[in-house]
């Protein structure tokens, strides 16, 4: 399609702001409008959404696009998708980026498929090929085993979404001109077929994963719930989050949201101790960010010892009570 | 209740990444010899689903899986479960379909199972999880679409759906027939007992191709996919693992105490 033009990002509001993957995609997003030689607009859905377009436009968009409609201020999957489809159709964006979020994993899917777009997720990096102008996604593929290019020849918009902290932030400017539209087409009400009936926060004691610097994970191996109590001291003695691979959820031994993994979080802490995981990249996925990732594990020949810096084999149970009352009181010092 | 299932047969996740080759000509994946294949993690969750809603709801479970023809396997291993009726969709014509023509062989081979209450998939293959023929379908199919539900049950007319979101759990209502994409906060699945088993080797699987499902032949053409792959790389991972020693397990705990400390 050679009427499919501009970089369109899907921007989300968070907290009566921009969310920072969305000034992270606006960063991204004008490198690529720019190769192109084409505009990078943003779509903002949300009653904030008019008092943010002079920020996105300093964060580099030429153009937003706005649907101020409070309907937008909780995300409705079914008014999204029709929101969304309406404007691509008019704009006919040529590349959509989307956060890796819960928002941008829920919409970008359903929005492709009713556009007959192409679309990448969960994308490590993302250029403009000089030659073909098409946009080349890079993504990890078997658990983080392997990483595939992909490309969409002609399918249009070409879509990708992107982890959050994976991309630099654009830079401000606040000279930048732009224009902000007003969208004001009405959300026929019958295409709302889901509906929200609450949202419950689950409360997570301690420190946040994503924010955490230190984060101390258990996996298979710490072989129950009682003695994963081992791990969570240990984070608690650091100052640390607590993290789980995807069996331990299974397994109930942790809530589902400390799970890291491809399927779970992604986190890049300072120091990442995995004790008793035995280093499956699903989960390697997750923590490869890590500055410096420490492993306790039994088993000499277990995949984490291949990934981390510093690792000890030895079973938990001996080492990790030692440890912890060492790095208390190293600590206390 | 009518719930159709789609599952995929997959190459072991849990080999172990030592084994893991790929051919960057043919941009594949080289499945390690001996290693059956197995069906995807998340699609098993996925079938656990719907084994939980006919334990409550009564009716019938289908299972359609787009592969080779060993993914009969896969259907009759969810047939041990507690599925009811499986099909292999196996055509030349369906290697190397993309999501869109992924979507579009099951949307085919739904249209032909006929009425359905639930459409069920798991979030993400687990082999080259794109996370999307869930979404493609229910769009293909014209139905509300639900993902990364963890919990479903009926209520009424309609389903009542948990889902999964960053900080917690969203719950939704969705009229029937809607998809819903199951992910593996769902729970552990149900291991077979004898009497599936039994019963699962005794059915029999039908296998259908293009011509049987209606597919057409210009969107299954690899000339019309929506995306290709054009690279596949294993990034080479440079760690050498400094392994913490002591004349005791206890020092060994010390002398790893001291390095961690001098990080945080």
């Amino acid at each position: 399609m050679d009427t499919a033009k501009g970089v369109l990002v899907f921007g989300e509001i968070v907290d009566g702001k921009l969310a920072p993957v969305t000034i992270e995609l606006l960063g991204a997003g004008r490198k690529l409008a720019n190769e192109l030689g084409e505009e990078l607009s943003v779509l903002l859905l949300g009653s904030k959404g008019g008092s943010l377009g002079q920020e996105a436009i300093a964060f580099g968009a030429d153009t937003v696009y706005t649907d101020t409609d409070s309907i937008f201020d909780v995300y409705n999957s079914d008014a999204y998708t029709q929101a969304a489809s309406g404007l691509c159709k008019k704009a006919l964006p040529a590349v959509m980026l989307f956060g890796h979020t819960d928002i941008g994993c829920d919409l970008a899917p359903r929005l492709n498929g009713r556009l007959g777009g192409g679309l990448a997720m969960d994308c490590l990096a993302l250029a403009i090929d000089p030659a073909t102008k098409f946009l080349v996604s890079t993504r990890p593929v078997y658990g983080g085993n392997a990483r595939a290019t992909m490309v969409a020849k002609a399918a249009r918009p070409q879509m990708a979404t992107v982890r959050p902290k994976t991309l630099p932030a654009a830079e401000r400017n606040d000279s930048r001109q732009g224009k902000v539209v007003m969208i004001e087409d009405k959300i026929d009400p019958s295409v709302m077929k889901i509906k929200v009936m609450e949202r419950i926060k689950e409360e997570v004691e301690g420190v946040k994963l994503e924010d955490a610097e230190v984060v101390v994970s258990g996996g298979r191996g710490i072989g129950s719930k009682q003695n994963f109590e081992m791990v969570k001291e240990l984070a608690r003695v650091l100052g640390g989050a607590v993290g789980a691979t995807r069996p331990v959820c299974d397994e109930g031994w942790t809530p589902a949201g400390l799970q890291v993994g491809q399927s779970g979080k992604v986190v890049s802490p300072k120091v990442y101790i995995a004790v008793g995981v035995s280093g499956a990249m699903a989960h390697i996925t997750g923590c490869l960010g890590s500055k410096c990732i420490v492993a306790i594990n039994k088993d000499k020949e277990a995949n984490i010892f291949n990934v981390a810096q510093l690792g000890l084999i030895a079973d938990y149970k001996e080492v990790l009570p030692a440890l912890t009352a060492k790095l208390k009181e190293l600590k206390t010092a | 209740m009518h719930t159709i299932v789609c599952v995929k047969q997959v190459l072991d996740p849990e080999i172990p990444p030592a084994k893991f080759k790929i051919d960057p000509e043919t941009k594949k994946v080289i499945p390690p010899a001996g290693v059956p294949p197995v069906i995807s993690v998340f699609d098993e969750r996925a079938v656990e689903a719907a084994c939980r809603l006919k334990d409550k709801n009564k009716g019938k479970i289908t299972i359609i899986s787009m592969g080779s023809a060993k993914a009969a396997d896969v259907v009759r291993h969810t047939l041990s479960m507690g599925a009811d009726d499986g099909i292999v969709l196996t055509d030349d014509a369906f290697e190397n379909l993309d999501s869109f023509g992924t979507a579009y062989v099951l949307s085919k081979a739904i249209k032909k199972i006929g009425a359905f209450d639930l459409v069920l998939c798991g979030r993400q293959a687990a082999d080259w999880g794109a996370g999307q023929v869930g979404s493609i379908l229910g769009e293909m199919l014209g139905i509300p679409i639900i993902t990364l539900a963890c919990n479903i049950e009926v209520t009424g007319q309609a389903l009542k759906i948990r889902r999964i979101v960053r900080d917690g759990f969203e719950v939704l209502e969705a009229p029937m027939p809607s998809l819903i994409t199951v992910s593996s906060e769902i729970g552990l699945p149900r291991l077979p007992g004898g009497m599936g088993l039994m019963m699962a080797r005794r059915k029999v699987i039908p296998t259908w191709k293009a011509v049987d499902i209606g597919a057409e032949a210009a969107m299954l053409d690899k000339a019309n996919s929506h995306t290709e792959v054009t690279g596949l790389s294993v990034p080479t991972r440079k760690s050498e693992c400094e392994m913490i020693t002591g004349v005791t397990l206890v020092e060994a705990a010390g002398n790893l105490a001291a390095r961690i400390i001098k990080l945080v």
